[in-house]
């Protein structure tokens, strides 16, 4: 099933500030709650989110178990130069899911 | 974000509370937050924090954090932490920021184990820590599903 | 992405829509004017409903090759924004050479074994709700319009008969909350009318998508009856009754609720 999805603007004006959300499919399973035989389900989540833009990080955000799940998170960037953002997700059980958009910037 | 920040502001404006001392915080919270600052003055001021006041479920709750800063290199929001009272463990998030964010401005959705302070913390390049912290009242579901 | 007041607007627009449905003393509410306004914009804005997540998937799906005739629906049916506008405003309906109503879960499941030669898929799992919520997507915002079929009455007389029925160790009806009491707190709870505008939903106790069934089941349970089985007759019956009950109200699939 695809997971990620990503909202940003495809093309903008140098210099501009752009919002981008991303919203990828995940259980964001505490560690904290117990399943239906008693034992506590094991922790799996997302532990770090990150975009590059043209190989250039501009955004990273670690996250605890009180993120809910499918995550979503939003924030804003310069836009600089035409390029390639590229999304990356990893957490625990070897998660790991990248997405990217193309923005054009005249 | 803008109409969001409109729209909840009369109802935020009535439960931002200015953050009192550690004192009124349960010990985790307290001991994170010196972790954050490092144990440096934390300020009332600049941080904006919208989080709905009352939320029906607490599995997904809206929150965004804006902060006031130039983002410029001599001066910006380096990182952005958003803490918890009430959950088993008090760190939400933490997102590192540069200049090239151009806004200082992070939005999500967190869990809520029940009513509480919810904390953001803002830490510029000049190495101050601004504050602003918000109530949110959880209500309970009357129909729950069982699990499986 | 500077869009100052496009939330906002859409606020309105589904505002408006919701005053339009009520016109003329039609007194029915959805769960969506009873949720705070952080769910109502989280809904609207289809840039963040979690809703889109299922939505884009029944897309990738929908053009995918399935089962033994290596068949996409695509193949047949072209594109959603054309070939299925409106269809989940109509179903549960029964379907061409069949005698029996099926809902658009089951739909979608007679197409995958009959004209893509593929197992069924199973309920509630990620593949059916992510194409009923691609299929349904399509009629969002249009008027639930359930077919005029007459075979459908004694469905719906099934469907009414069970919802005021008593019945579980709480001896409680459908209708003892969602008709006698419906606007009335439970708990910290408004309890709402009960119509299915809203599913495929991502519920926030769920965490997840889940079907109208999945809230039949739940209700079920919270009488303390007996959950059915999600193929039987009587959920089926249940949807015929409250998609009736719910006509001109419209779709706001993938909707969020508590």
């Amino acid at each position: 099933m695809a997971n990620a999805l990503i909202n940003a603007p495809k093309t903008a004006r140098r210099g501009d500030t752009i919002e981008i959300k991303a919203l990828i499919l995940h259980p964001m399973e505490t560690g904290f709650r117990p399943g239906t035989n008693g034992t506590i389900i094991p922790r799996n989540i997302i532990e770090k989110f990150s975009a590059r833009w043209n190989g250039e990080e501009i955004f990273a955000m670690s996250f605890s178990p009180a993120i809910a799940a499918n995550p979503f998170v939003s924030f804003f960037t310069v836009a600089r130069e035409s390029g390639r953002v590229d999304f990356l997700w990893t957490g625990d059980q070897d998660f790991r899911v990248t997405e990217s958009v193309i923005i054009t910037v005249t | 974000m803008a109409e969001r920040r409109s729209f909840l502001l009369g109802a935020a404006a009535v439960v931002l509370l200015p953050f009192d001392s550690a004192r009124a915080t349960p010990e985790a919270l307290a001991d994170l937050i010196r972790e954050v600052t490092g144990g440096k003055e934390l300020r009332v001021g600049r941080v904006k924090l919208d989080v709905p006041p009352l939320i029906e479920n607490g599995n997904t709750v809206p929150l965004t954090v804006s902060v006031e800063s130039p983002m410029t290199d001599a001066d910006y929001v380096k990182t952005i932490h958003v803490l918890n009272e009430k959950n088993p463990q008090p760190h939400v998030f933490s997102a590192s920021l540069t200049p090239r964010n151009g806004r200082a401005q992070v939005g999500t959705r967190i869990k809520l184990a029940d009513t509480q302070k919810v904390v953001a913390i803002a830490e510029t390049s000049r190495g101050e820590f601004w504050t602003a912290s918000a109530e949110v009242i959880v209500t309970i579901a009357a129909c729950i599903e069982d699990v499986n | 992405m500077k869009r100052p007041g496009f939330g906002l607007t859409l606020v309105l627009v589904f505002a408006a829509s919701f005053a339009a449905a009520q016109g003329g003393g039609d007194k029915r509410r959805t769960g969506y004017q009873d949720m705070s306004a952080a769910l109502q914009q989280m809904a609207d804005d289809e840039t963040s409903n979690p809703g889109l997540l299922f939505v884009k998937a029944g897309e990738v799906l929908w053009k995918q090759p399935a089962g033994k005739a290596n068949k996409a629906c695509a193949d047949c049916h072209g594109a959603v924004d054309t070939s299925m506008k409106g269809v989940a405003a109509r179903y549960p309906a029964i379907p061409k050479d069949a005698d029996k109503p099926v809902d658009l879960e089951g739909r979608i499941n007679l197409c995958r074994t009959g004209q893509q030669q593929a197992e069924a898929l199973k309920p509630e799992s990620e593949d059916l709700l992510a194409l009923d919520a691609y299929v349904t997507h399509a009629s969002r915002s249009l008027p639930i319009a359930p077919p005029a079929d007459p075979r459908l009455a004694r469905v719906r007389e099934l469907g009414k008969a069970l919802f005021t029925r008593r019945e579980g160790q709480l001896n409680l009806s459908c209708a003892n909350c969602h008709d006698d009491n419906a606007g009335k707190k439970l708990a910290g709870a408004t309890i709402p009318q009960g119509h299915p505008t809203a599913y495929p939903v991502y519920r926030s106790e769920w965490q997840t998508l889940g079907s109208l069934k999945r809230r039949l089941r739940n209700c079920v349970i919270g009488m303390r009856a007996e959950a059915y089985a999600y193929d039987s007759a009587e959920y089926l019956a249940l949807e015929v009754y409250l998609m009736d009950r719910a006509k001109g109200l419209k779709i706001e699939s993938p909707g969020i609720r508590p």
